[in-house]
Parts: C-alpha cells; structure tokens; sequence
C-alpha cells in the first residue's frame, strides 16, 4: 500500500473499486411499506383483541342493538370512492398534470372528510345511547378498532392537505410525487382496513 | 409514594397542573433526596464543563443535529453507557436490600421502594441499556461492512436516537417526579390497572415505552432498507459479512414485533385514562389477553438483543482466529431459523397460567427446538478456533467468556422449557439466574466485545489492555458470585421481587450474591477506567493503518476513524471476507482522482420532535390536558413545518475528498508502511 506500487494501481483498482459517483436505488418505498405492515400489525392486535372479547357484552347491548347497517354501508361506500378517485389523482400525476392532481385529491379528500363525518355521529349516537367505550369490553374493543382507523384517516386527510399546499408551491418534482406514491400506499392501506372492519366488526356483528 | 394530601385540590390547580402537585416531589425521602443532590451536582459540573470549554455550539451541531449514522451509533453508546450506571445502581440496591433484610431486620428500603427499583432496573436495563447498544452497533457498524456512505433515511435515524432519548429521560424525571410503576418490567394488569396502582408510575412506563418505542420501529424499518437496497456492487445477500446478516434478521424482528408492543400498552393506556375495559376483572376484561400479546412482543425482543451480539461473536473469532468464519452458510440460516422460532414459543413465560398440557407440550417443544440452530452456532465458532493461529486480545477475551458463561444459562434455559420443571421453578430466583445468565453472558459480554473490538476504528487508537483485562475478570468472576447462588436459592423455591426474608438460613446465599455485584461494580468502574487511561495513552495506543487487527470485512479497509464520507470510492466486492480478499488480491488505495461527494445534511428537527414528545408524554402522565393538546398540535404542526424543508443534501468537493485522503496518505507513509 505505499507510493512504489501506485503505478499499477490504475488498471487494478477498478476490480476493487467504483471509480464514479454511485447512485443508490431509492428506498423509500420499501421503507414505507415496511411502516405499513408495522402498522398492520397494530390492526392486527387490535383485531385480535376484539375477536376475543367482542362476545363480552357484560349485560351491555350487543352488535345486533347497535349497528346501522345501512349507515354504515353508506361510510363505506365513501371511503371505497376517495380510493377510486385517488386512483384518477394518481393516472392525472402520471400523464403530470398538477391542476387535475390536485382536483382529484382534493374530492378525496372530501370523500375522507364524510367518511369521519358520518363515524363521529355514529360514535356520539352510541355514547349518547349509553354504548360507551367503558360500557363493555365489546364497547371498548369496538371504539378502539373503529377510532384507530379512524385516527389514520384523519392523518390522511391532514397529510393530503399539505401535499396540496406542496403540489401548488413546487408542482410535480421528485419529491412531491414520491410523497403522492406513499399517500396513495396509506390510503388504500387503510381502505383494506375498513374492509376487514366491515365484513369483521360489522356484518359479522349483524348476522351472529 | 407519599399519602395524598389531606385538603382537596383546586379546580384551577388541577385544570393547570393535572395530578401534579408538590406532594409529588418526594422530598421527605432521604435516599432519593440524596440521589437527586448526587444526580443534580453531576449534572452541573458537567454543564458547567461543557459552557467552560464553549463545546455547547460543536456539541450541537457536530452531535446532536448530525446525521451521521457514525456520530448518531457514538451517542447510542453513550446513552447505553449512562442507563447502565443508573440500572446497576438499581441492581446494587437490590442486592443490598436482600443481603440484609432477614428476620427481624426490614432492610432500608421500604417495600414500595423496593419494587420500583425492580421495575426500573428491568425496564432500564432492556429497553434503555440492551436497546441502545445494540441498535448503536448496528448504526455505526452495518454502513460501513455493506460500503455505504449512511443509513437510508439519515434524518429519521437521528430522530430515532432522540426518541429513545426521551423515552429514557421520562423514565429518569419518574424519579424524582412523582414515582415509577411497582409492577416488575412487563407490568401486569389488572395489578397495573387503575385499581390497583392508581399513582402516575403505570403511566410513566406506558408513555416512556411508547416514545421509545416510536424510535425503535423507525430505525429498524431505516436499517433493513439500508441492509437490503445499499449494499456495495457486488454483495450478494450470501456475501454479506455476518454480523450485517444478524443485523437484518433483528431489524426484521424490531419491525415484525414492536407493533404490538404499541398496540398492547395503547390498549393497557385507555384502559388506565379512558376506563376501558380491556384488561380489567370486570365488564368483560381478559387480562391474559395482555400477557399473551406482551409475551408475542417479548420473546422476539430477547432475539432482538442476542441475534447480533451472535454476530460480533462470529466477526471477533474469525479475525481472531485468522480463519474464514467456520459455516459461512449455516449461520446464516441457522439466524434466520431463529428469527422465524423466536414468534412460535412465547407461551413458554407462562406455563402455568392455565393453558392445558396440550398447548403447554408445544410450546415447550418448540422451545427446545430453538436451541438447535443455537448450539450449530456454538459449533461453528469452535470449528473457527479449531487449528487457528488465536489470539487473545481483549475481543476475544470476551467471547471466550460468552461462550464459557451462555452455554450454561442455554441449558438453564431448556431446562424451564420442560412445562412440568417450569411448574416448580416459575416466577423464582431461578428464572431470575438463568436469563441474567445469557443477557450479561451473551448480550453485555458480546457489548463489550463489540466495544473493544471497534474502540479502533471509531476512535483510532486501541483501548488499554490491562484495565480491559481487568474488568473482563470483575465480571466473570462476579457474574458467577452474583447469580450461581440464585440457581441454588430458587431451586430451594424462594421467589423473585421479595424484600424481606423471614428464614435467617438462606442470609449466606444473598450476601455471596451482594459480593459478586460488587465486583461487577469494579468491572464497570475498570472499563471506565479503560476509557480514561487509553485516551491519556492515545498516542501509544494510536492506530494509523485503519486495521489494527489484520481484519477482514470492509470497515477495516477505511481510515479510523472513517471520514464522513466512510470510503472516497465505493468498493466492489467479490467475496465474504471483501477486505481480506483486497488485501490478498493486491488491492492498492487509490491517492488521486478524487470526486465529489454527494451527503445528507443535518438537522435540528429530530432533537426538537422528540423534547416536544417527551413533553407531550409528561402531560398525558399527569393529566395535564391543555398542554397534552399543545404538545400534540405543536408535533404536528412542526413535522408538516419539516416536510417543506428541502434543503437535505449537498456535495463534499473533489479537493475537500482529495485533502483528507491526502492526510492520509501522508499519515500512512509517516508510519513507513
Ligand atoms: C449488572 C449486574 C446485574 C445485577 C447485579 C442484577 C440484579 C438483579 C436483581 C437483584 C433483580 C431482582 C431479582 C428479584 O426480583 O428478586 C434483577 C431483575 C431483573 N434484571 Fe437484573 N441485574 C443485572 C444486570 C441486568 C441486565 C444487564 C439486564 C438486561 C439487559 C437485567 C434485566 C433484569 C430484568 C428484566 C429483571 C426483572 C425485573 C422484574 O422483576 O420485573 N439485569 N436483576
Ligand atoms: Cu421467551
């Protein structure tokens, strides 16, 4: 490793050595989505929780006193469209057009906003009745299942409203559509959610 | 802690303050009036000693902003290193407590004091101590054995390390603030429900866990995208150095088993401050629900803590040894058939909590099968050593001392795994010996072979032979005076988390057990020492080649310590040990044609998330609501402030590079090599 020898360096370093500027393979995506399956595990718990004690009504009302069926039909009708129509946020990011991105997002986001609408009114229709988070450990696996997701959702919407603000100040850069491309990933994540919270919590509730 | 006082609050004070009131601060406790006195002059000398030497504006942007996963392992260390003197001082506590509180003397620790201090000193001692080193290895070291220049995501990897931070200064304040839980580590309802501990201790474990927790899951997400997308041309996954290997399956553990540690101490929190009732007796609660769940968290997290210390282990007794690892292939699988066993025994922490003999029979089974890939790692470090040139510096020290010391507390632990042995010795000082006997066997061992095995490349000179000799010895020798006597006094049947003994008999066995804590004090006090004198000695003990000990991966073949940039040229690798085949294959460093670098820039945002977390957690402790829903908005206000910042990278120039390799080169000729 000394001056004498550095004559022969140059054919052979390049078996050692990269001799450009290497650029790394981007790792956002995986990253995120490594943080959506942690996030799913959560769920999971929270499912979990909720397969074993949901059956504890605690001489409190039970699924079939409760649940709306066609209420809650209509919320998830809600978050099934934003996810189309982040869908068209996403086909008008590809074709880079800022204005229609920001549209589509916008009704989204919408979309969003009636979705938490109509669960708050549930939530405050079931505390007023007396189906309280404390009532049961039915009561208090429901609320935390249905208010986790429901968290997330507010999330989305407060993220979705600033990568406005960034498409308005920057327009499609790099980074604004990797942050759309992770949205887009939270979002429908948490549209399978519901899913699951639906056919689960809901219709299972229902029809046992 | 202290009685509730007699008058009733103010409904201003509690709208201000919440639960927090002078009566918190436990001033008529001597001991920990002192502690804190102690604490407290700590504190200042050093503030006083950092203002002297004006390091506050070098300290905070060199260290606190950096993103430099080198600086950000550095800091990981040292938390570990602090929270290891609080937690000892926690395990000295106790022996002291337990080697006089017989008959008709009560000790000088009052039983509620006594069980926080058990609880603090598991909780510190893995979450705060075990955690951070390891996940401060894994920083510093796994860029540099894969070439990369930093971790995927460097700004989150700061903000991790400040999210644990805060975990651990929460923990710290439980101190002198109100009182910590008096649960044991895991916490337990309904015995951690608001019935039965109605005091902010709970709370303070749930938030200081949940904080810390946040940082753990980022950088384990943030080191397996390092691992799997920022590899050198070249390295193949079964190229990789081992102890990178180690280091995924952990972070793959991290992420895979964290998540319920969130959810299942969410849940534990509502129950607490909402009046849920997941966890309680009544209205349908399922306590066991929280055991299995914690218990699904908690096995992993003993892999999470020994699987890279496998690592070091397997790294040391190759270099030292001066042979390729012994079954390249097979540690690797053998880490990976442990990563997936780790998630199929967790029932085995709670054999006797009524499960049946069925269930109990598989998990027991599956138990025992884990330490099949186990003892094949074992194997293959012997093979290693087997007809090696050894020699035994102070890494290698302690790996002899690992493989001596966990063996036994293996088979202890395939003997708890047999369901009807568990029936008699559950919940004793058995228990107690046999996992502080693989924890300080395997992971603290493994942290100090890890230390002084690195200690050159971090800091480019060699650590003190004599005082890491001498601390080695304090804590082998003290290990087995502190902790054989518990497998005999469990065996006997007495139970973990006592204060006071009534059979004067068992005295001996405790005082044996108090000695040997005292000489692993002069193991900790040596390595201190160790860093001390080795820095006075540092011109001796300088290190200029980068290789101190003819290694054999690739964070051997930079300068120590490694520029920040950590290599001028990326490598290219073409074999397991990368830095042995250059070296071998005429590898020659390159001292011109030099280009720019592209780099992360730092940030204060990860230091300023995570004090206005730890804020946020004080508040939900002591119900302090208005400054919870400040801290809150104020998180996310300021994260959405972070997200317009794009000003996160910038180039290192050409000549920049070409200065500092030039120094080194001079450097290198200097030594004449
Ligand atoms: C440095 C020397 C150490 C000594 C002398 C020591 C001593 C003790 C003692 C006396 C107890 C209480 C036993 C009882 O309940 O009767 C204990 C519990 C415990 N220790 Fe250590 N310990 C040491 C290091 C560690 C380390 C390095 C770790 C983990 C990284 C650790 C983790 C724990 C845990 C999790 C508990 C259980 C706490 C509980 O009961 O909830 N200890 N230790
Ligand atoms: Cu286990």
């Amino acid at each position: 490793m000394s001056a004498h020898t550095s004559t022969m360096a140059v054919e052979g370093a390049d078996r050692w050595l990269v001799r450009e500027e290497l650029h790394a393979q981007p790792g956002t995506m995986l990253g995120f989505w490594l943080y959506l399956m942690s996030d799913c595990l959560i769920f999971a718990c929270l499912f979990a929780m909720y397969g074993v004690v949901g059956g504890n009504y605690a001489a409190g009302p039970s699924p079939k006193d409760l649940f709306e069926l066609p209420l809650v039909a209509v919320n998830t009708a809600m978050l099934l469209f934003s996810s189309i129509t982040y869908g068209f946020a996403m086909i008008e990011m590809q074709r880079r057009r800022v204005n229609a991105t920001i549209g589509w997002l916008a009704v989204t986001g919408l979309f969003g906003l009636v979705f938490l609408g109509i669960e708050l009114y549930e939530f405050h229709h079931l505390i007023h009745e007396g189906a309280g988070p404390q009532r049961s450990a039915f009561l208090s696996a429901f609320f935390t299942l249905v208010g986790t997701h429901g968290l997330h959702v507010s999330f989305g919407i407060v993220w979705l409203v600033t990568l406005i603000v960034q498409l308005k100040r920057w327009g499609l850069t790099d980074s604004t559509r990797r942050r759309l491309a992770c949205l887009s990933m939270f979002w429908h994540f948490l549209d399978l959610i519901w899913i699951g919270v639906f056919t689960y919590v809901y219709l299972m509730g229902v029809l046992r | 802690m202290t009685p509730a006082s007699a008058e009733p609050r103010s409904e201003l004070a509690t709208l201000l303050f919440g639960r927090l009131s002078l009566d918190s601060i436990p001033y008529q406790e001597p001991i920990i009036v002192v502690t804190f006195l102690v604490a407290a002059l700590a504190g200042i000398s050093v503030l006083t000693w950092i203002t002297r030497a004006r390091a506050w504006g070098w300290l905070w942007r060199d260290w606190f902003c950096s993103i430099d996963h080198k600086k950000i392992g550095v800091m990981y260390m040292v938390l570990g290193f602090v929270m290891l003197l609080r937690g000892f001082a926690d395990a000295i506590m106790m022996r002291a407590q337990q080697a006089m509180a017989f008959g008709d003397s009560a000790g000088y620790l009052p039983p509620h004091h006594y069980d926080q201090i058990f609880t603090a000193h598991g909780v510190i001692m893995i979450f705060f101590v075990a955690m951070p080193f390891v996940t401060g290895l894994m920083n510093y070291i796994v860029p540099l054995q894969i070439g990369a220049r930093d971790v995927a995501f460097p700004f989150l990897n700061n903000f991790s390390f400040w999210m644990t931070t805060a975990g651990a200064a929460l923990v710290m304040a439980s101190l002198f603030i109100g009182e910590f839980a008096t649960t044991g580590w895991l916490a337990f309802p309904p015995l951690s429900g608001a019935d039965y501990s109605p005091g902010v201790g709970v709370d303070y474990y749930i938030w200081a866990l949940q904080i810390a927790g946040v940082g753990t899951l980022l950088s384990g997400v943030n080191l397996i995208v390092t691992i799997v997308k920022m590899r050198a041309p070249g390295m193949s996954l079964m190229k990789m150095p081992v102890f990178t290997w180690t280091a995924l399956c952990t972070n793959v553990l991290i992420v895979a088993a964290f998540p319920v540690l969130t959810a299942v101490l969410l849940l534990l929190g509502l129950d607490r401050t909402v009046g849920t009732n997941f966890f309680t007796n009544d209205f349908g609660g399922n306590p066991m629900m929280y055991v299995n769940m914690i218990w699904i968290w908690g096995h992993p997290e003993v892999y999470i803590l020994i699987l890279p210390l496998f690592g070091v282990f397997s790294e040391v007794v190759s270099t030292f040894a001066g042979k390729r690892l012994f079954g390249y292939t097979s540690m690797v699988y053998a880490t990976v058939v442990i990563t997936i066993l780790s998630y199929l025994v967790w029932l085995h922490h709670f054999f006797t909590m009524g499960s049946g003999a069925s269930v109990n029979s598989f998990f027991g089974i599956t138990t025992m099968i884990i330490s099949i890939p186990t003892g094949a790692k074992l194997f293959n470090w012997l093979f290693t050593m087997y007809r090696g040139r050894i020699r035994f510096e102070l890494p290698m020290l302690w790996m002899m001392g690992f493989m001596f010391t966990f063996v036994v507390g293996g088979m202890t632990g395939v003997l708890l795994a047999v369901p009807p042995a568990d029936f008699v010795l559950h919940n004793s000082l058995f228990l107690i010996a046999h996992f502080h006997n693989v924890i300080i066997g395997g992971v603290v061992f493994g942290v100090f072979a890890a230390i002084s095995y690195w200690y050159p490349k971090v800091f480019g000179y060699k650590l003190d032979v004599f005082w890491g000799k001498a601390s080695f010895w304090c804590w082998q020798i003290g290990f087995l005076f502190a902790f054989m006597p518990l497998y005999v006094l469990g065996l006997m049947g007495v139970t973990r988390r006592v204060s006071h003994f009534e059979d004067t008999s068992l005295q001996p066995f405790f005082i044996v057990a108090a000695f040997g804590a005292v000489l692993i004090g002069c193991g900790i006090l040596a390595s201190l020492i160790q860093f001390y004198v080795s820095y006075q000695r540092r011109e001796q003990l300088r290190d200029v080649s980068g290789d101190p000990w003819d290694g054999r991966t690739l964070e051997w073949a930079t300068a120590s310590p490694p520029p920040d940039y950590n290599f001028a040229f990326t490598p290219r690798v073409h074999d397991i040990d990368a830095w042995w085949d250059m070296k071998r294959g005429g590898y020659v460093r390159p001292t011109s044609g030099f280009i720019a670098i592209h780099m992360p820039r730092g940030t204060s945002a990860g230091i300023i998330l995570a004090g206005i977390s730890a804020v946020l957690g004080f508040a939900l402790i002591w119900h302090i609501w208005w400054l919870a829903v400040s801290g809150f908005a104020g998180l996310v206000g300021f994260a959405i402030f972070h997200t317009f910042n794009l000003n996160r990278d910038f180039h290192i120039p050409a000549d920049e590079v070409t200065r500092v390799e030039d120094a080194r080169t001079r450097a290198l000729a200097a030594t004449g090599a």
